[in-house]
């Protein structure tokens, strides 16, 4: 009895889903699907030649870029985008000392709510706070940067990518096909920016970063290229202050592990040794 | 533990010399495993300490420039009530005149304050007795018999010093470590 | 029940056998899983997988109490308690991907465990009970795996909760305010994510109750093996103290090898980035999916897009619901008389050409967007899916002929039963 309800409602779900399967295929073959450039011409994010010096399982900081990126973020990002979750205590993994974070601190104002007055008001930050919220008015919806590496796909590519590619969309070409020739209706909204490495191929926020923008007191060369790669190393660590230690932490526990895997191997074939026959083939 | 196995085959084969290989390579897997074991327990032990942001907030910045004499402010180090006080001349005398020798703990005013600025009195407002903040930092507050700060938990009296004079308290209110960055700024912790 | 020629735990000295009098724990593990418990000689490594799975749910409760001690649920500092337990928190960071990897691997576990037991039949009598528990515990841990996914409140928390709940409001008449209900509002909010950090924090325990009730119903008719015959002699069996306990842990560590380099190498591949982004419930993010171990179902979810007498939306919820359900009566559907898939030819072939391939669609279709060819496909899986278990089970399992099977375990192992060394297969116990 059970088994004859159950293939009649086992029919009944294959046959609904059979019958969904045969109207989209009939409306797939007989429907144009309309194109979509934003989707074709996306380009995925691309690493910098040479990689970054934290990437794979031996990866370390090089504080020296970490520091570039931080300068890169002050006087290129900051007007705009926050870095809420990092707290200026924090700035000594790139080197800082005690009294180097304490006015770097300073230097920013943090609102603080005065429980007298019921007002918020602005006082200069201890290192014990986090970067401070940044207020901004314009179009677009500029995010924190704390995270930003952790959500996006390849996310530290992804920011190098995203600096670097900033195009003229009427001579974009992806795979050898010109947008404007494949698609000449094509537009980004109003008042985006094309950037084929964004969803969406228009961007909000113009090309921030040009030749020469900072002067970096380490005497590095500060192309684009150069700039875009250290934010994103940067941004990487404001991601996850511990990914290095994290790795060399994971270098230990697995050799230790295989240790462990290894002796475990050796004590299961001992005591089995003794009952083990050749295993017939079942 | 390789031995009694009950194992119906284990008749001739265990009891050769592999016996004594065999017990060393499963007492070694056991125990490193069991070390193992231990290891994972550390990070769950320690992610109970203070974290890297309780710790980082353990310095106190306060400005004393307009703090009057018999005035005391509450501000707060490490979450618990700190007292600053600027004691008058008549509270300080008060507190010299004591014999330190009499004292359950004997510290005088001068051990209890900086060279310069014996008038700063800085101490912890948690009663040692049981943890319980004691009254007299804020104006019009019970200051107890001896002037100074007066626990209602259980009745500890504290004198101009801060020490303790009478109540089930063991010690004096305790100093935290603290410097003078300037005349009029110090700084806990 | 034990088979009789089970040892007997003797208590070793006079506190073991004060305790014994008294409370007879060490008893209790020791024909649990010590000497006093037989087990098939034949196993293989799929049956690694059951221990594995009890040890996922001891690492899931060690770092979800540890992380609930710094976690808040409040959706203005849940994203951030999150980070502070990331960046603050003494070994935070390790914790906390232990616990998200660790929902991973638990359910990468509970999969095998599970077609291992759908390939030889585990579910066949007298092994019934033990299943059902199974699917039960399944069940409870598809509800806490969500939970715990919106407890960091990021983007794909707050928008999988609200689809998952999303689900209720196609149940007829009452759906909508069901859904309501569940989530104490019209959208995830506070109420939600409080009863959702309660319940997660509380199922946990109850899948353990579970599990414990699924070991003793184990324990009764003891393991199955690969042949599906069933125990005969003591020639069939060995302790499981010392043979298995040194196989799972060998297992054990093999296990630990792959979950730690994705710890501390990987940690966030399985997981997903806008989960890095702090919900917002004005802003849905481009794809909506849910963790990957929940693909098939949401493929299933998905498949149905044509209202045929009921509407599309309740057929994919009642199909997604059903292809679970569909287990539970997996004993009663299956009537073969041979247990294990390496006799049955037939079994087998829609076992491995059929279903796992189907489930294999399943997980990838769950994972990619809803658009052509890549809803047609799931059509297709979803369609097998429920033909395989309603229909072709019930079919093959009354018209095929098993190949022979060996009259015992021993003599699969050995070749041939007279070669056990006791040799006494006289009296088969009755099963």
């Amino acid at each position: 009895m059970i088994r004859l309800v159950g293939i009649l409602i086992g029919l009944g779900f294959t046959l609904v889903a059979l019958i969904s399967f045969g109207v989209g295929a009939y409306t797939a073959a007989t429907e144009e699907v309309a194109p979509n450039p934003s989707y074709e011409f996306h380009l995925e994010a691309e690493a910098p030649a040479g990689g970054f010096s934290f990437d794979g399982p031996f990866g370390r900081w090089d504080i020296a870029q970490l520091q570039r990126g931080y300068q890169v973020y002050k006087e290129a990002c900051a007007a705009c985008h926050s870095l809420e979750y990092v707290a200026f205590r924090n700035l000594a993994d790139l080197g800082y000392s005690d009294a180097q974070i304490k006015a770097e601190a300073e230097t920013y104002t943090v609102p603080r709510y005065d429980e007298e007055t019921a007002e918020v008001v602005r006082e200069p930050g201890l290192p014990t706070d986090q970067f401070p919220p940044v207020p901004y008015a314009g179009l677009g919806n500029p995010p924190d940067l704390s995270l930003m590496t952790k959500a996006r796909h390849d996310g530290t590519n992804y920011v190098y990518a995203l600096l670097t590619g900033y195009e003229d969309m009427s001579t974009f070409e992806k795979d050898g096909v010109v947008l404007s020739e494949a698609y000449p209706d094509f537009e980004i909204g109003n008042g985006l920016y094309f950037n084929p490495y964004f969803y969406g191929l228009g961007i909000a926020m113009p090309a921030p970063l040009r030749d020469g923008q900072v002067t970096y007191a380490d005497g590095t060369e500060a192309t684009v290229d150069q700039m875009s790669q250290d934010i994103a190393a940067f941004l990487t660590w404001t991601a996850e202050p511990t990914m290095v230690q994290r790795k060399q932490t994971g270098w230990w526990v697995l050799a230790f592990t295989l240790f462990a895997t290894i002796l475990a191997w050796f004590a299961k074939k001992q005591i089995w040794a003794d009952i083990k026959p050749k295993r017939k083939d079942d | 533990m390789a031995t009694t196995t009950g194992n119906p085959e284990t008749g001739e084969t265990t009891t050769k010399d592999g016996v004594r290989r065999r017990d060393f390579i499963e007492i070694a897997a056991v125990s490193v495993a069991g070390v193992g074991g231990l290891v994972m327990v550390y990070p769950l032990v320690s992610q109970m300490a203070p974290s890297a942001d309780v710790l980082a907030a353990s310095t106190t910045e306060l400005d004393i420039s307009t703090l009057e004499a018999g005035q005391a402010i509450v501000t707060e180090f490490r979450k618990q009530p700190v007292f600053v006080r600027r004691l008058t001349q008549a509270e300080i005398d008060e507190a010299n005149a004591v014999p330190t020798g009499s004292l359950r703990d004997a510290e005088s005013l001068e051990d209890r304050t900086q060279p310069g600025h014996e008038d700063v009195l800085v101490v912890m407002g948690v009663c040692t007795h049981l943890g319980c903040v004691p009254l007299g930092a804020v104006t019009g507050e019970n200051k107890g018999e001896y002037n100074g700060y007066f626990c209602p938990c259980h009745g500890s009296h504290y004198d101009t010093a801060a020490r303790i004079r009478k109540g089930p308290a063991p010690t004096n209110l305790l100093v935290p470590d603290y410097t003078f960055a300037s005349d009029t700024t110090i700084v806990i912790g | 029940m034990s088979f009789p020629w089970a040892k007997e735990y003797q208590p070793a000295n006079g506190f073991t056998k004060f305790l014994d009098e008294r409370l007879p724990v060490p008893r209790l593990v020791y024909n649990a899983v010590g000497a006093g418990y037989p087990v098939p000689r034949n196993l293989s490594y799929f049956w690694n997988f059951g221990v594995l799975a009890g040890f996922c749910l001891m690492l899931q409760l060690v770092t979800g109490i540890v992380l609930a001690m710094h976690y808040a649920a409040e959706t203005t500092v849940a994203f951030a308690s999150v980070e502070h337990i990331m960046r603050n928190v003494n070994w935070g960071w390790m914790l906390r991907y232990a616990h998200a990897n660790g929902a991973s691997f638990f359910f990468l576990v509970i999969y095998i465990h599970i077609f291992r037991g759908l390939f030889y039949a585990s579910y066949k009598p007298p092994r019934e009970m033990i299943w059902l528990i199974g699917v039960v515990i399944f069940l409870l841990m598809m509800a806490t795996a969500f939970m715990g996914y919106v407890l960091p409140w990021g983007q794909m928390s707050f928008w999988g909760a609200q689809v998952i709940t999303g689900l209720f409001s196609a149940i007829p008449l009452v759906g909508e305010s069901l859904q309501v209900w569940i989530l104490g509002g019209y959208a995830p909010d506070n109420a939600a994510l409080n009863r959702f950090f309660s319940l997660h924090y509380v199922l946990s325990f109850v899948i353990a109750g579970c599990v414990v009730l699924h070991i003793w119903a184990l324990h009764i008719p003891g393991s199955s093996n690969p042949t599906g015959v069933e125990v005969k002699s003591e020639s069939d069996t060995v302790p499981f103290h010392p043979y298995y306990t040194a196989k799972d842990g060998f297992g054990l560590g093999i296990f630990l090898l792959i979950y730690f380099a994705f710890v501390f190498f990987l940690p966030n591949v399985l997981g997903h980035p806008d989960n890095y982004i702090e919900a917002n419930p004005l802003s849905t993010p481009a794809l909506i999916v849910p963790e990957w171990y929940f693909y098939p179902f949401y493929a299933i979810l998905r498949a149905f897009t044509f209202d045929f007498i009921l509407p599309a939306k309740l057929w994919g919820v009642l199909a997604m619901f059903a292809s679970i359900l569909v287990w539970f009566f997996l004993p009663w559907l299956d009537k073969g008389p041979v247990r294990s898939g390496h006799y049955r030819p037939l079994f087998r072939k829609f076992f491995w050409f059929g279903l796992i391939p189907c489930m294999a669609m399943l997980f990838f279709l769950g994972g990619a967007p809803a658009a052509e060819p890549y809803v047609m496909l799931s059509q297709i899986a979803t369609a097998y899916y429920f033909l395989h278990f309603l229909v072709i089970l019930p079919i093959i399992s009354s018209i095929e002929r098993p190949d022979p099977l060996p009259y015992s375990i021993t003599e699969a192992v050995l070749g041939s039963d007279k070669k056990a060394v006791l040799g006494e297969n006289a009296e088969p116990v009755a099963t």
